[in-house]
């Protein structure tokens, strides 16, 4: 029979034969691996300036493995975790996907994706930054081919800030306040725009005071510890010194931030290099020397971080042989050198592998921009409820910012939805 | 079958009442028919309705989340590893830590919301309907032009809504230029809550004035002028005619309106997303915690249901009981 059905069909299919045939039915699968293959492939990224040079790349892939079809679909990121969370539990998964960092270790831990050790997906595993591989990383397995990196910066508008006589990028947290008030004064333009309410970027002012939300060696929550309601002060601050915009909990406020910093009205933001495409596309960047990159301020620690964000690709646990067979090699393919360095000078994304930075990448002035910073991203730690500490913390910051309980009060109450997500965890 | 009925043994007979065994049995011999016409009814209600409510309701005795339920990985099983904790979930909920943000916040809000929605939409709708009643020019295109918010979909006037509220938005563009102040609808807590009303009385009051239109419609005109003869004022006649003349659509309409209200979910899910944590009513709640955060929480979002459910009954017997005494009264 050939297999040239839609993938998500034929996992049902497969599901229900194998529940009938039990484990003779492994015979089979070999077989499929010489007739053409068609893979599922979901893409997260930005569907209007990211996808199609995606899916132009999984075009060269078709057109190296005529064997293999690959069904490229674009997934919101918002949605995707949901979307994959409810299809990798049921049926309709796709073989192969584009996962966020923060996704990876909590999928491999309910059993969903594939160890990559040893596939045509990890043939290079030396190529790729150590930290990355590590992040990818569950059980001593790897789980995900690191595609993409990435980390928060301060993104500012050079004009503006020379309009209103700075010179250098802030450099703390109250040198962005200064700076923001005078912007305001001399430039007539706000400041600076925080993204309220969301626990991601409010991670520069937990690293900022040296603390995070949990500490996962010790099996401690800390984030509401001193060092973490101070951060969270300054977080709150931001909102309402003079030249800051104000906090906007709404659902559209992403956009309304990168709307305003496109177009000139707020000089700076704090966002990562998956905006540069955006940001060059805004009226205010037609020249590209005009976006200023710099590091994250500082907290009164002295020390200035930012967590460490990024995508890799995983490969599906419950697909069969054929299939995962195939998208271990697309896998492969992705991350593969020349694949990073086509996406990084289209899309000005960061590559995971140092093989893959260029001259031509290097020249962009997004990637060094960001390069330059990336050091000093802080990875996650090993924990695979990592990225569900975010849902509780977003919720209290909104609603600290609009000031309906005080600091404490709210990152109490997250502390108190983290213990039940992390059992053995003590306050 | 026939046999059985040939066969019945108390048939007529003034000996004491046969046992459970002997009545089930004549009652089938008697019954059959029904049984067998009701039969599809109860299964197919049994596997849509009864099943996930068991089932649901046995989820909310157990600590199952969506890493421990059973789940097929394409060729792989997973078994579930979650286990029976009894009544932990209601008493986390209702008495745990942090149950007043939790819990009983969302409880306090679902209910002034329902009261001042279903108090809106009804005196709204009402209003509408008399002016509807009258004899004027254009009537069925005025019906037709109230009946709008009803006919598009609810998403599309939810999102169209979401707009209009926004910061730049027509509303505040409307109060700027009167003058007034621009309140933030869509953050600011007190501002959100009245926006979730506005937006919910606009979608609630087409059914409200449909419904009540009929029953206005349903009251014998010789009533109002008998009344005019006796010099009954306007307000009597609305005081000893309408509002009697409709209290079987009004009870009808109040009750329906107070279920869907309180369990609209589209209004606040649409207008907020996952934002907004004081405006969220206890179903959007619920869903937050089942499907809208990692890992998935399906114990106590059954447990949300499970009271959700428990609250909507014990109000509707309430209500009836209420209606009845009403209704004995005014006989």
């Amino acid at each position: 029979m050939r297999r040239g059905i839609a993938a998500s069909a034929l996992v049902a299919a497969l599901a229900v034969t194998m529940a009938a045939c039990g484990s003779s039915g492994s015979g089979s699968d070999d077989k499929a691996a010489d007739g053409p293959v068609t893979i599922t492939y979901w893409d997260t990224s930005n569907a209007t300036n990211e996808a199609p040079n995606y899916e132009a790349l999984v075009k060269k892939f078709e057109a190296a493995n005529p064997n293999i079809k690959v069904k490229f679909e674009n997934v919101p990121f918002d949605q995707a975790q949901n979307k994959l969370q409810t299809a990798m539990g049921a049926t309709g998964a796709p073989d192969a996907f584009r996962s966020e960092v923060g996704w990876t270790s909590a999928f491999a831990k309910a059993g969903y994706l594939e160890p990559l050790d040893g596939t045509p997906a990890m043939t290079d595993k030396a190529a790729f930054q150590p930290s990355l591989i590590q992040q990818a990383t569950y059980e001593g397995k790897v789980y995900g081919a690191p595609i993409v990196t990435d980390t928060l910066g301060l993104l500012y508008n050079k004009e503006l800030f020379a309009k209103a006589g700075i010179t250098k990028a802030p450099a703390t947290w109250d040198e962005l306040k200064t700076a923001a008030a005078q912007l305001k004064e001399k430039a007539g333009v706000d400041g600076f725009f925080m993204r309220a309410g969301d626990g991601y970027f409010a991670m520069p002012y937990l690293y900022g005071e040296g603390t995070n939300m949990v500490d996962a060696k010790g099996k401690k929550i800390t984030v509401n510890s001193p060092e973490a309601v101070k951060a969270i002060e300054t977080y709150k601050s931001m909102f309402t010194a003079p030249g800051t915009v104000k906090a906007d909990v709404t659902t559209d406020s992403y956009a309304h931030m990168m709307d305003a910093f496109n177009s000139g009205k707020v000089a700076a933001v704090i966002n990562g290099p998956w905006e540069i495409t955006n940001i060059y596309k805004g009226s205010a960047f037609a020249d590209k020397k005009n976006l200023g990159i710099a590091a994250v301020p500082a907290g009164s620690t002295g020390k200035a971080g930012a967590p460490t964000g990024g995508h890799n690709v995983s490969v599906y646990a419950g697909a069969d042989k054929a299939h995962k067979a195939a998208a271990e090699k697309l896998a492969g393919f992705l991350t593969s050198a020349e694949s990073q360095t086509f996406l990084a000078t289209k899309n000005s994304t960061l590559p995971t592998r140092t093989d893959a930075y260029t001259a031509d990448v290097k020249a962009d002035p997004g990637i060094a921009g960001f390069q330059a910073i990336l050091a000093a991203a802080q990875p996650r730690p090993e924990l695979p409820e990592y990225s569900s500490l975010f849902g509780s913390i977003g919720t209290n910051l909104g609603k600290i910012v609009q000031d309906q309980s005080s600091t404490q009060a709210g990152l109490d109450a997250t502390a108190v939805d983290y213990l039940k997500l992390l059992p053995g965890f003590s306050k | 079958m026939a046999v059985a009925v040939q066969g019945a043994p108390t048939k007529g007979s003034q000996d004491p009442r046969p046992g459970l065994v002997a009545r089930v049995k004549l009652s089938y011999s008697k019954h059959w028919y029904a049984y067998a016409m009701v039969a599809p009814v109860v299964i197919v209600l049994g596997v849509l309705v009864g099943y996930p409510l068991i089932n649901g309701f046995y989820l909310t005795l157990t600590d199952a989340n969506s890493l421990n339920s059973a789940r097929t990985i394409g060729v792989k099983e997973i078994p579930a590893t979650y286990q029976f904790i009894g009544l932990h979930n209601y008493a986390d909920i209702l008495w745990g830590p942090g149950s007043y943000d939790r819990f009983w916040s969302h409880f306090v809000w679902t209910i002034a919301w329902t009261v001042i929605c279903v108090t809106l939409t009804y005196s709204t709708g009402l209003a509408l309907a008399m002016l509807m009643n009258q004899r004027l020019r254009g009537r069925s295109l005025y019906r037709l032009m109230l009946i709008l918010p009803w006919a598009v979909p609810t998403f599309v006037t939810i999102f169209s809504w979401r707009l209009m509220l926004a910061d730049g938005g027509v509303v505040n563009g409307l109060l700027g230029s009167l003058g007034l102040p621009e309140p933030a609808w869509l953050s600011d807590p007190l501002a959100q809550k009245a926006a979730a009303i506005l937006v919910n009385t606009w979608v609630g009051v087409p059914f409200m004035m449909v419904s009540l239109l009929g029953g206005l419609q349903s009251i014998p005109g010789e009533l109002y002028e008998a009344a005019e003869m006796d010099g009954a004022t306007a307000w009597q006649q609305f005081r000893h005619i309408t509002l009697p003349g409709l209290r079987t659509v009004s009870s009808t309409v109040v009750l329906l309106g107070v279920i869907w209200t309180f369990n609209q979910f589209a209004v606040i899910f649409l207008l907020f997303g996952n934002g907004a944590p004081d405006a969220q009513i206890l179903v959007t709640w619920a869903y937050r915690l089942g499907f809208g955060q990692q890992p998935r929480d399906y114990a106590q979002s059954a447990t949300y249901g499970v009271l959700l459910l428990s609250i909507l009954i014990v109000f509707t017997s309430f209500y009836r009981r209420w209606l009845a005494r009403n209704e004995e009264a005014s006989r």
